[in-house]
């Protein structure tokens, strides 16, 4: 049985210099069972306040739970002892979501889109192209163990 | 997330999959379709009017089921994807590897 979730939320009284008007920190185990969970905590928290289309919280959830799975199962090899990061800016113009594992990292630039006829029948390697299709922007710390992942308030 | 099977009269087995379909839980499907399969099931029907959103997992679980099912002679179809779900076959182009149909009734018909 895992541990409860822990989120950490800060919210400030008003926009902050940077913008952030709240910021969200949560650290999650390398465990597949609690991505469900840490999307829907992260997601509230992100949406509160924010009138936003049906579309746009399916494409954040979607986004968030392909990039906890990347982190968890690529990144952390799924080792118990090794935990992913998760912070969230929310700006007045967009969401900002960073997810961290503590592995080695890799280069986004060898992963090539899963949409050729003859990899249409893979079972993986759709995730990162989804996560470039549903958000705005997306982005890597170097050495690769780092994403940012932004939506814009549209 | 659960998924309910049921048997519908005209012998099609119908698996709805209830909240996500993500790494958490692909494979709880894709043991309820070999149940069905070693059952001697041949014609399944996925109803996805219940779920909330699909993963690249999730996905890629349907597709190794597609797979088996048709080495076994058998037939999938998928049904009740709403506007979001329906979009991720269509950046993946799964959309031209299943047989989607818009309710459970249609794709009921269509077996």
């Amino acid at each position: 049985m895992t541990a409860p979730l822990r989120l950490c939320v800060r919210r400030a009284d008003r926009p902050l210099p940077s913008g952030i008007a709240v910021e969200i920190a949560l650290r999650i185990p390398s465990d597949v069972s609690v991505i469900e969970e840490a999307v829907e905590l992260v997601a509230r928290h992100c949406f509160a306040g924010w009138d936003a289309p049906k579309r746009a919280h399916f494409r954040f959830r979607v986004a968030l739970s392909e990039a906890l799975a990347n982190a968890i199962v690529y990144g952390n090899g799924q080792e118990p002892t090794l935990m992913v990061e998760v912070r969230a800016e929310c700006l007045p113009d967009a969401l900002h979501v960073h997810v961290t594992d503590e592995g080695p990292g890799f280069d986004p630039a060898t992963v090539r889109d899963p949409v050729t006829p003859d990899d249409l029948e893979l079972p993986c390697g759709r995730g990162l192209f989804l996560i470039r299709n549903l958000m705005d922007d997306v982005r890597f710390t170097p050495p690769g163990n780092s994403i940012c992942m932004t939506l814009r308030r549209q | 997330m659960a998924f309910t099977t049921s048997k519908h009269p005209s012998g099609v087995l119908i698996v709805e999959v209830e909240g996500q379909l993500i790494v958490g839980n692909r494979q709880e499907l894709k043991a309820t379709i070999q149940q069905a399969l070693d059952n001697g099931e041949r014609k399944l029907l996925v109803d996805f009017a219940k779920t909330g959103y699909i993963d690249s997992s999730g996905l890629g679980a349907l597709v190794s089921i597609s797979k088996k099912v048709r080495e076994q002679g058998g037939e999938l179809r998928l049904s009740g994807l709403n506007e979001d779900l329906r979009s991720l076959f269509e950046l993946t182009k799964l959309d031209t590897l299943f047989a989607i149909a818009d309710s459970s009734a249609q794709a009921l018909a269509g077996f």
